[in-house]
């Protein structure tokens, strides 16, 4: 057995060193140079010649960092009018400026740097970014292009030290430089009103930063080595907050220190308490403190937008309710439903809207002749109903009857309260989701069958057995048929009034399109109370933002006949893109990661 | 004593070498034939048949996906041509065999689960071989147990689990192709295992070629059977590729000598594989040769080369377009719909519901279906007749053309109007003169796709041609967009400005004559018709299959839902189930459920081995050794298959947007269930013994 461990404790000593050359070699003349020039700095002769070369290295960096500002910064009024994504993206630096809620799919800390660029620079959040083309007339828009160059200028001294440090090879830092000042792809990026700029100036730091902290690692814990550790974090924070492209930037620097780890871990002179130090120093840098960066962002981002704004629609009813202008803010509603409330059902999936019925009939053909059910996206009178027990028809609005509460599993039936039909259910196919049932309006004044009696059922149930206002989550399930009752998301043609079809599906999965909250609330009887009681928490937002994030992301995708550029189009330079009429300009989406270095380390 | 071969599975691998010393032997002693005969593996075979078998064809009736499978296998048996997504063709193949020993005539319609079989259908042989392919697996896995090095006990362990796994019985007693596909994933695995194991003492020999074959062959069965079964070939090519990295690595090998273990297994798991899989596909376009209902998927080309269907029409037609031919122009794409290039006399509405206006001239659509409208004449710009010349003036690649719609004789004509749902697009129509100085712009230069020169002339069905507008060198594209009811919800044909190029803007010429308007030049224009190719031929079995296979891979089948599909975690936690058939009267049913002991336990077991893995290594790492070198090794390649296999077959499913259902996790749960008996074993050898040490 001893000669099996040896030979396996010899292999594993041997192994990571020969796989590791050549970082190793790197960092072996990293460890050669310091010293060495630390004894020469001694010498007068050659104190000289350190400091002159010291200067050198200055100057350069100086000279780079000089010419791709010039760069950047030249011309950079020029088009005065809105070019390509300007339109999105200087809109919603705008809507920052404004306090507007937006939604959009990326993080929110590139605009918010944008709006704060423009606030900053005088920028009063007036002009409407149309389209692009639009001329920017007496609006100040220099502010925020000048912050993405500035951003963008960054980028190639970074790159420089990056390259410089990896190699330690002045003229293939200098290449690097000059490849990415007169890349042209980089520098028509650099020059608008986009996150690009930001993204790069990110990732670059996150990578110099990495690269950095590498070569401190014979001097861990020290102070230069604890500042570009944490630097790393603050950057890859600031990258994920930007797009969430970063995500991958996170991914190379999370490898590179897992290997690091690796190697640590096996170096057998460290103690456990040692490496277990440079875990936690790792987990507190490039974990928790990005994680908190990136709350704080968002944190930041939703106290900031505060006044309601095109970006309503996408959220749930309890989260709109804390936006000033939008109609549930400040509003006061009874807390929990109770029999013979007058009430709007809202769909939790985005974009579905409001149960809806009206005065027109289902076509000929096209299931039961019965009034037709869908759901509409706007606020109108038809979106109200009476929630009713489903045994009598007396009015519970009586002041001589009590109170009561709808509770979890009620039995109930909903009564619309323009026409007094009710919700009702039956075989008959939908008519657009064949394998679903058709939902209609039935009976008269209240009457009608069995058909019409549905089971409420609490989803999320927090808030015990009753039904809160705007917070619990419900589904209706039919109780002759035992179906759902659900939103296809399907648009119906021109006799349902292009409004969205209601659907009662037999498949009892549990998705957003079948699940439904209160929002709106009338109740003489029962005191109102301000809906700022029912406000979601701060993670409960959080969380929110991010799954309507992920799913606007899903949504786009190009359609069958569109033109788009392929990923292997890019490295080849296959083809431009169009930012603007009067700039055609050749579009290329540099790789800033480890690409920049690798022709570099073979040299 | 039955034949020398009989039972002799398990010496099969030492049997060839040994044979001439044997014959030798037998020459001086009398004949003794000892048979080696694993009681177990039998036992564990009648086993794994008799479960497999018994009453195989009750139900008598169609069960669940049988109803899609069925009706692939009466479309093979009619030999009519169909194109299904879900997977290459030879599990279906496969089923079909089964059927064609039936003497399956293909007369079943296929239409409802639970419809009975009529007589005519062979119930027992349509299933037997998913169902003779699930009784193998049991010694299959007996035997790959083995192969790692674990104990006989631990190997009946895991056949007997096999064995009683009531998703595998449920799923192999039915014409489905799981079972199948688990069974040459497993033999893949066996047989690689019994590959690497005889690497050590006799490498180049027969027995090594072998099953170094039979593992390329086994992968590309099973991923000819389901697209699934790249992930186990996957598995199996890693796996070898770490293994060659270390035969590189080996100092004391020569170099000739690594050359050629690197040839025969880039032979064996990359070229085999490959051409296998070419074989189904070239069996299957063999076999099917008859036009059948997915016709209007593909190209022209393809259909034409099917017996019936456009065939019919387009045989004997001329092969280069001219000057003066009346054409029918479908589009490359094809998506969302196949259609063609069609004009009515409707024009586009003065004005658009969201206040844009239009030209007011004649719509241009794409149009589904076959129909009058959709015929064009190809015309000169310098002449004014609508005939083919005498001889035909053919058209090639760079000349202008203008096309003449054939009912309404308008010009096709794009400008400078923003298309009716495609804004930054020009909007196409077919010239009207309002006399309002908006001049006619329609011109079409002529650009074949793919030419082989620039002097190539324009060919029925094998060209693939682009009209490039002269004014506005914008492309003629079919964008996809449904026109409203002004537009009878045809498909919308835009000009598309910017540079670039997509499917969507190629179109070819499907039906096509010579004009003959003029009735009595009919005869000259007979003697002087251009050779007339034989298109199926020139479309070769490389073009055919690449087209084929590509379809497949880009059919996008729309969103349904259905009441047993489930998400991948509900698998683990066997949240799900589908019921696959019930009887009409009785309320006798059949249910796709796993065995929740073995599934639980088994999910315990990957955890275990995850767990211990990553506690080993990192004491490795600090250089504390609790295992012997060889234990490590086979505990890694076991955990390397077994979990690997299972992670490769399970997780991919996570990124799957399609409908997916319990039966996809099968694979999966093979490799969980031969590592559950494994940790079994890892667990009393190695972690209790210390226990019983320490005192």
């Amino acid at each position: 057995m001893p000669p099996a461990i040896g030979g396996g404790l010899a292999g594993s000593e041997l192994r990571p060193r020969r796989g590791r050359c050549a970082p190793q070699a790197a960092r072996a003349v990293g460890r050669d140079t310091v010293p060495q020039v630390a004894a020469r700095s001694l010498k007068r002769p050659a104190w000289s010649s350190w400091r002159f070369e010291t200067a050198g290295r200055w100057a350069t960096l100086a000279v780079v960092t000089l010419l791709s500002f010039v760069t950047r910064f030249h011309r950079l009024d020029q088009p005065a009018h809105v070019c390509w994504d300007e339109t999105h993206f200087g809109k919603m630096g705008s809507y920052y400026i404004n306090h507007t809620f937006f939604f959009d799919v990326h993080p929110p800390l590139g605009k918010m740097l944008i709006g704060l660029a423009g606030y900053l620079s005088g920028y009063d959040g007036t002009f409407l970014f149309q389209k692009p083309g639009d001329s920017y007339q007496h609006h100040n828009y220099m502010g925020m292009r000048g912050f993405c160059a500035f951003l963008g200028s960054w980028l190639i001294p970074f790159a420089y030290l990056t390259v410089l440090d990896l190699s330690k090879s002045f003229p293939a830092a200098l290449l690097t430089a000059a490849l990415l000042t007169f890349d042209t792809g980089c520098l028509t990026l650099s020059q608008y009103i986009l996150l690009d700029p930001i993204l790069m100036f990110f990732i670059m730091a996150a990578m110099l930063s990495m690269v950095k902290y590498n070569s401190c690692a014979d001097r861990p814990f020290s102070a230069p080595w604890w500042f570009w550790l944490s630097l790393t974090g603050i950057s890859l924070a600031g990258a994920l907050g930007v797009k969430f492209v970063g995500l991958f930037i996170i991914l190379q620097v999370g490898l590179n220190t897992i290997s690091d780890l690796w190697h640590l871990f096996g170096d057998l002179s460290l103690s456990l308490v040692t490496v277990g130090k440079h875990l936690t120093a790792r987990i507190l840098c490039l974990i928790v403190l990005p994680l908190v960066l990136y709350v704080t962002i968002f944190a930041l981002h939703i106290m900031v937008l505060n006044k309601s704004g095109p970006g309503d629609g996408f959220f749930s009813s309890a989260f709109q309710a804390r936006l000033s202008g939008n109609s549930l803010h400040n509003a006061s509603i009874p807390e929990h439903l109770a029999y013979g409330s007058v009430i709007t059902v809202k769909n939790l999936r985005m974009a579905i809207g409001y149960l809806h019925s009206h005065r027109h009939l289902y076509p000929e053909g096209i299931g039961a002749l019965q009034q037709q059910v869908t759901t509409y996206l706007h606020k109108d009178y038809n979106n109200l109903w009476i929630i009713k027990k489903h045994n009598t028809n007396s009015d519970p609005l009586d002041p001589s009857f009590p109170v009561e509460f709808v509770r979890h599993g009620d039995i109930v039936r909903l009564e619309h309260k323009e026409t007094t039909r009710n919700l009702h259910s039956h075989y008959h196919e939908a008519p657009l989701t064949r394998k679903h049932y058709q939902v209609t309006g039935y009976g008269i004044n209240g009457t009608g069958d069995s058909n019409d009696f549905w089971r409420i059922e609490v989803v999320n149930r927090k808030f015990g057995n009753r039904i809160k206002v705007l917070r619990s989550r419900i589904r209706f399930i039919h109780l002759v048929t035992g179906c759902v009752l659900g939103s296809s998301g399907k648009i119906l043609p021109k006799w349902g009034w292009e409004q969205l079809e209601v659907t009662c599906t037999p498949y009892l999965k549990e998705t957003a399109n079948s699940i439904w909250n209160i929002e709106d609330h009338i109740n003489p009887k029962l005191p109102n109370i301000s809906l700022d009681v029912l406000q979601p928490s701060f993670s409960e937002i959080f969380l929110e933002s991010h799954m309507v994030m992920i799913r606007g992301n899903n949504g786009l995708k190009p359609k069958d006949n569109e033109l788009t550029s392929k990923p292997w189009h890019w490295p080849i330079n296959y083809q431009g893109l169009r930012f603007s009429g009067a700039n055609d300009t050749d579009l290329r989406v540099y790789l800033l990661g480890n690409p920049v270095s690798i022709p570099v380390l073979n040299a | 004593m039955g034949s020398h071969w009989a039972g002799l599975e398990e010496t099969l691998g030492a049997l060839p070498s040994l044979l001439f010393c044997k014959m030798l032997r037998f020459l001086k002693r009398p004949l003794v034939v000892t048979a080696d005969i694993n009681l177990n593996l039998v036992a564990l075979t009648g086993l794994g048949l008799l479960t497999r078998l018994w009453q195989l064809s009750y139900p008598r009736a169609v069960v669940f996906d049988e109803v899609y499978y069925g009706q692939y296998i009466s479309f093979y048996m009619k030999r009519i041509f169909f194109l299904d997504d879900s997977g290459p063709p030879f599990g279906h193949m496969l089923l079909a065999l089964g059927g064609y020993l039936g003497g399956f005539d293909g007369n079943f319609l296929w239409n409802r689960i639970g419809a009975e079989y009529s007589s005519n259908v062979p119930v027992w042989s349509l299933r037997l071989l998913p169902a003779l392919a699930g009784a193998l697996s049991v010694p299959v896995s007996y035997q790959i147990v083995l192969e790692l090095h674990f104990s006989h006990c631990t190997a009946m362990g895991a056949a007997l689990l096999m064995l009683i796994e009531n998703a595998l019985i449920t799923q192999s007693r039915l014409m489905l192709l799981e079972s199948l596909l688990i069974f040459f994933n497993l033999l893949a695995v066996l047989s690689y295992l019994k590959f690497f194991n005889s690497q050590k003492h006799s490498p180049f020999s027969p027995h090594w070629w072998l099953w170094l074959m039979l593992t390329g062959v086994s992968c590309s069965c099973a991923v000819g059977i389901k697209y699934m079964g790249i992930f186990t070939y996957l598995l199996v090519v890693s796996i070898a590729a770490v293994h060659a990295w270390n035969l590189i690595g080996d100092q004391t090998l020569s170099n000739i000598c690594v050359f050629g273990h690197l040839i025969a297994r880039a032979v064996a798991l990359l070229v085999i594989p490959v051409f296998l899989y070419l074989l189904f596909f070239y069996v299957h376009l063999m076999l099917l040769y008859r036009s059948g209902p997915h016709d209007q998927i593909m190209s022209s080309a393809f259909q034409a080369s099917l017996e019936g269907g456009l065939a019919r029409i387009t045989q004997g037609q001329p092969l280069e377009v001219a000057f003066g031919s009346q054409v029918t122009l479908r589009n490359v794409f094809g998506k969302p719909l196949p259609c063609w290039l069609h004009s009515h006399k409707n024009t586009y509405p003065m004005i658009y519901e969201n206040g844009r206006g239009s030209s007011h001239q004649q719509q241009v659509t794409c149009y589904p279906f076959k129909d009058i409208n959709n015929w064009w004449i190809i015309k000169d710009p310098g002449r004014h007749q609508l005939v083919v010349n005498n001889p035909p003036r053919p058209v090639r690649h760079g000349d202008i053309v203008q096309l003449v719609h054939g009912m309404t004789t308008r010009l096709l004509n794009t400008h400078d109007v923003a298309a009716p749902l495609s804004p930054h697009s020009q909007e196409v129509s077919c010239y009207i003169d309002y006399n309002i100085s908006m001049p006619a712009q329609n011109l079409w230069k002529l650009d074949i796709v793919n030419r082989e020169s620039s002097q190539d002339t324009w060919k029925t069905i094998l060209s693939e041609v682009r009209f490039v507008h002269v004014n506005t060198s914008a492309v003629l594209k079919l964008s996809g967009a449904h026109l409203p009811d002004w537009g009878f919800r045809q498909l919308e044909v835009v000009g598309e400005k910017s540079r670039g190029h997509h499917e969507s803007m190629v179109w070819n010429v499907e039906e096509h004559r010579y004009g003959k308007s003029q009735e009595q030049k009919e005869r000259e224009l007979e003697l002087h018709s251009p050779t007339q190719v034989d298109i199926s031929r020139n479309l070769s079995f490389m073009a055919r299959f690449s087209e084929l296979q590509w379809k497949m891979l880009t059919l996008k089948n729309e969103d349904s839902e259905h009441k047993y599909s489930s998400t991948p975690l509900e698998w683990v936690t066997l949240d799900t189930n589908i019921a696959y058939w019930l009887h009409p009267r009785t309320s006798a049913q059949i249910h796709l459920l796993g065995n929740i002991v073995i599934w639980t336990s088994a999910s315990l077991a990957t955890v275990a081995y995850t767990l211990l893995f990553f506690w080993y290594l990192l004491r490795r790492r600090r250089s504390i050794c609790d295992l012997p070198e060889d234990a490590w090794s086979h505990w890694v390649l076991a955990g390397a298959l077994c979990t690997g296999g299972w992670a490769i077959n399970y997780l991919p499913f996570f990124l799957m947007e399609r409908m997916l259902f319990l039966y996809h996790y099968l694979p999966a749960l093979t490799f969980q269930i031969l590592l559950l008996p494994i940790i079994l074993q890892h667990v009393s050898d190695h972690l209790c013994r210390c226990g019983h040490n320490e005192p």
